[in-house]
């Protein structure tokens, strides 16, 4: 019993997270920044963080993720760290020759308040920026929200620094996919094809962290958004944003600032919310739903329809990020699955409003909750004072899995100890298709397992 | 490959021996701008104390720190997993305004009642050094009230490298050295220091010195209690291997209770047995059956592997390795370990090697070696192609790298999931090697196909 620590009473805590299901603004940073074509991520810190943050993505991704530091010591963190980041885009520039260097702060950089457009502005007349190569910052403190309000900074950044109007609407749509795996982003871009609609998906980290053996090392594989596009998301006829935290300040940024209409959806995950991506774009671009489509969306239902009888009222835990929780609890009411508990370490009010109105017609009481005291901890107690049937979460709910013999899917970051996610999408109706499969694996070897030999059987 | 740039400063930091005179230049803080591979103070103590397995360890900072070193480390216990869990104070905006020692109290308290804990360990991140919350005095209240060690590690991420890490955490434990009782200790006693168990290397190190008749007091840090750290006074010889984390504590344990160190490697046949030699020669005026019987075990051991490494060599002989870890002593080790199984090393480097360390890896290395101090992953893939290699040996970051280059991967580092020190470790290493060298996936890569 790894987790025998775990007691199960429920104690009021104060002071205390315990197994975190969240981490810190800097890792969502730098994995938008990814997403972004020749860019060097910048950590403005001290040298463990970006290095935590490195082998985190790397774990996750297994893929080399490369990023620069301000390798700040003690000099740096009482007089200001102006010097370590000139210093750092002169060298950066010079050595590894980036396209685009995106910098983001750190706990220590944020507290000893360094002004980073201002550094950036000395840089340019110090000449340190070459001409055709671009900075852009995002302000992470690790001690403000998580790593997804991170991603969301650095993708609202990319808006910030490069969105211009040039006057007229172009046939584009902008898409914010929201902290997807690159597998998610292909399938968006792919949707967005099969119905002819013209778009610029940003942040794209889609052949940057699941690129291909080539018996080379690239510093800057070939995915990503280039600055040309990420300048033309301002001239497009509208924005879809997906996962109302990490994507919608982006969109709000893009309206505001070059009049881009944005509609902000769920991720698609699951049938409804897929359906909603797909009208949205239908209406967006003025188009049709393409019979391939349609084709897709009728495999999934056929899929639902056939195996109704072994997902009715199967209790369901999860525990992960708001965007993804939200859409992945709306799909498994949609197939008549109970989920129970739902934990997000992401302080998000919205995000148990939501919850509840989903889940408001179900025929059992639904634990839910957000921030401060919603660890991974929280979760397993909920689950020891009411077992589930499956648990949905990160490579960390694997000791919950263990020690209370519950079937568990992985989903959401990290996930460092399988691998298909970076490949395969969870959006979309393929997506769908995926993850149905992995929900009736999951319960179904489960009843063979646990079946006698008298009723195992054969046919399922 | 095109030829690469180096930063500007660290071109001392890179030697091909034969080509030039040595002046290595290290030991110094990475460029700011560089894709280092290094990590911070904070890392360096996490990663030391982490296996004292009945201790509380918390972590007074942002929940990032506590999040990125939960169970990262892959160092067993045999009993309580307590060390398993992460703990954190999860600082928010609030707490950097108004201070974190409220929250830090509040979470003391109710964690050392609700797991009475042997000891706790308090980590100071680098936020908590900047806005100056007194660690120290919570920590020495928390400890009178509670009657347990409650100890502040220093370990603002800032104040130097990973190596000061080490060293802070050295400073924690010194704090319950010497404070149990050492009656009925063998003089025949050593401390195993600068293990950590990573895959149960420590269940394996200790059971050979356990056949020579000596009792091991304490094991800094794998599979530690605190009860045993306690005691570890006791001892009549501190044996250090992985100095770089373990020398300081080594040296304090001899300014004050008068123990001998030395130090050893447990990677590869040649340092295996030296260590153990070594340490038989220092108790050969107590006991003058103990090199006998050290003698008897190498022999055994090495009568075991012996024919399954000659199998290896065969097939591995004359391919080429690149080294890059954290500290130099394990360099040399893999060198040795390499060149038992027949291959080359041609690229060699540390995160942390000091001045001696690289006259020493220079030393060892064949012309045309090249040596590097806190290099990139841009030299490394740089120098591996150019050298060709088969093998990469190192940790987490370089895997990926490695692998894209369509080279062979060990890692030697948090990651290895089977025991390679001792004996048996020679042959899970040359049994790793090999199948990473020869995998049939190579056959499909770009890069061999050339």
């Amino acid at each position: 019993m790894l987790m025998r620590h775990t007691p199960k009473e429920i104690p009021e805590r104060k002071a205390l997270t315990v197994n975190p299901a969240k981490t810190c603004q800097p890792i969502g940073a730098m994995y938008a920044s990814l997403g972004i074509h020749g860019c060097l991520p910048h950590s403005h810190g001290s040298q463990g963080c970006y290095a935590y943050h490195r082998s985190c993505l790397t774990r996750h991704y297994k893929e080399p993720v490369l990023a620069a530091t301000s390798s700040f010591t003690e000099g740096a963190s009482v007089f200001g760290g102006q010097a370590n980041l000139l210093q750092a885009i002169n060298n950066i520039f010079t050595v590894y020759d980036p396209a685009v260097i995106a910098v983001h702060t750190t706990c220590l950089s944020e507290t000893i308040g360094d002004d980073i457009p201002q550094i950036f502005a000395k840089a340019e007349n110090e000449g340190k920026i070459p001409d055709g190569k671009y900075v852009l910052h995002a302000n992470t403190p690790s001690y403000v929200g998580t790593h997804v309000t991170g991603f969301a900074n650095m993708t609202k950044a990319m808006v910030d620094y490069f969105a211009t109007a040039n006057g007229h609407k172009e046939k584009c749509v902008n898409l914010i996919p929201g902290w997807v795996e690159p597998s998610d982003m292909k399938e968006i871009k792919r949707i967005a094809f099969e119905m002819g609609v013209k778009s610029i998906l940003f942040p794209d980290t889609e052949n940057v962290l699941n690129g291909p053996q080539t018996g080379k090392f690239t510093m800057y594989p070939k995915g990503g958004v280039t600055i040309d596009q990420l300048k033309k998301t301002g001239s497009s006829r509208g924005t879809i944003a997906l996962g109302r935290l990490a994507s919608g300040p982006a969109a709000k940024a893009l309206d505001a600032k070059c009049k881009v209409p944005c509609e902000i959806l769920d991720l698609p995950i699951g049938l409804k919310a897929t359906d909603r991506f797909v009208d949205a774009l239908r209406k967006m671009a003025g188009v049709t739903v393409p019979d391939s489509l349609n084709l897709e969306r009728g495999q999934m239902l056929d899929i639902i329809t056939d195996m109704q009888a072994y997902l009715y009222h199967k209790k369901v835990a999860l525990v992960g990020d708001p965007d993804q929780l939200e859409a992945l609890t709306e799909f498994l009411i949609d197939i008549d699955m109970l989920p129970v508990h739902i934990i997000t370490g992401t302080r998000d009010k919205k995000f148990e409003q939501r919850i509840q109105e989903l889940t408001a017609d179900l025929p059992c009481k639904v634990n839910v909750k957000s921030g401060y005291g919603a660890d991974m901890f929280h979760f397993h107690q909920l689950i020891k004072n009411e077992p589930v049937d499956l648990m949905f979460g990160n490579t960390y709910v694997k000791y919950i899995s263990r020690d209370e013999d519950i079937p568990f899917i992985r989903f959401g970051f990290p996930i460092m100890d399988r691998i298909g996610h970076s490949y395969f999408p969870t959006v979309g109706y393929q997506g769908g298709m995926r993850l149905l499969e992995k929900i009736l694996d999951a319960l179904m070897d489960r009843q063979d397992r646990d079946s006698s030999e008298i009723e195992f059987d054969l046919v399922m | 490959m095109a030829s690469i740039s180096i930063l500007k400063g660290r071109e001392k930091q890179i030697y091909q021996k034969g080509s030039q005179d040595f002046d290595m230049s290290c030991d110094k803080k990475s460029l700011a701008g560089s894709i280092s591979q290094r990590a911070c103070v904070f890392c360096g103590s996490r990663v030391v104390l982490y296996p004292i397995a009945d201790a509380l360890h918390l972590i007074h900072g942002p929940i990032g720190c506590a999040s990125y070193t939960w169970d990262i480390r892959g160092s067993l216990s045999s009993g309580p997993q307590l060390h398993r869990m992460s703990f954190s104070t999860d600082l928010q905006e609030r707490d950097i305004i108004f201070g974190g020692e409220k929250k830090l109290t509040n979470a003391l308290d109710t964690l050392i009642d609700q797991y009475k804990p042997k000891a706790a360990f308090v980590y100071a991140t680098c936020i908590v050094g900047l806005i100056g919350d007194d660690i120290d005095a919570i920590c020495k209240k928390m400890s009178e009230e509670k009657g347990i060690p409650v100890l502040p590690v220093h370990s603002e991420g800032f104040k130097g490298t990973k190596k000061d890490g080490y060293k802070a955490a050295c400073d924690a434990m010194a704090n319950i050295v010497g404070t149990g009782s050492i009656k009925d200790i063998s003089p025949l006693s050593i401390n195993i220091m600068g293990e950590f168990n990573i895959a149960g290397e420590a269940w394996v190190i200790r059971d050979y010195y356990e056949r020579m008749g000596l009792e091991v007091v304490s094991v800094f840090t794998g599979d530690g209690r605190v009860e045993n750290i306690k005691r570890s006074h006791g001892a009549a010889l501190n044996v250090v291997q992985c100095s770089g984390s373990m020398l300081h504590l080594a040296q304090h344990m001899q300014e004050k209770y008068g123990i001998p160190y030395i130090r050893v490697s447990y990677f590869g046949i040649e340092d295996m047995s030296k260590a153990l030699y070594d340490v038989a020669e220092h108790f050969q005026d107590i006991d003058p059956e103990v090199l006998p019987r050290t003698q008897a075990l190498v022999r055994e051991e090495v009568k075991k592997i012996h024919p399954v490494l000659k199998q290896y060599k065969k097939k591995l002989h004359g391919k080429k390795a690149a080294i890059y870890v954290g500290g130099a002593f394990k360099a040399f080790s893999m060198i040795k370990a390499l060149r038992t199984l027949g291959m080359d090393v041609v690229l060699a480097g540390s995160q942390t090697g000091t001045k001696e360390d690289y006259q020493v890896l220079k030393d060892m290395c064949d012309d045309g070696t090249v040596i590097v101090d806190d290099a990139n992953p841009v030299e490394l893939s740089k120098y591996s192609i150019e050298k060709k290699v088969s093998l990469f040996v190192g940790g987490v970051k370089e895997r990926p790298m490695a692998f894209k280059l369509g080279i062979g991967f060990c890692d030697h580092n948090h990651e290895r999931k089977l025991s390679l020190a001792g004996y048996s470790g020679m042959i899970n290493f040359a049994r790793e090697v090999y199948a990473s060298v020869t995998s049939p996936v190579w056959q499909f890569a770009p890069q061999r196909n050339q």
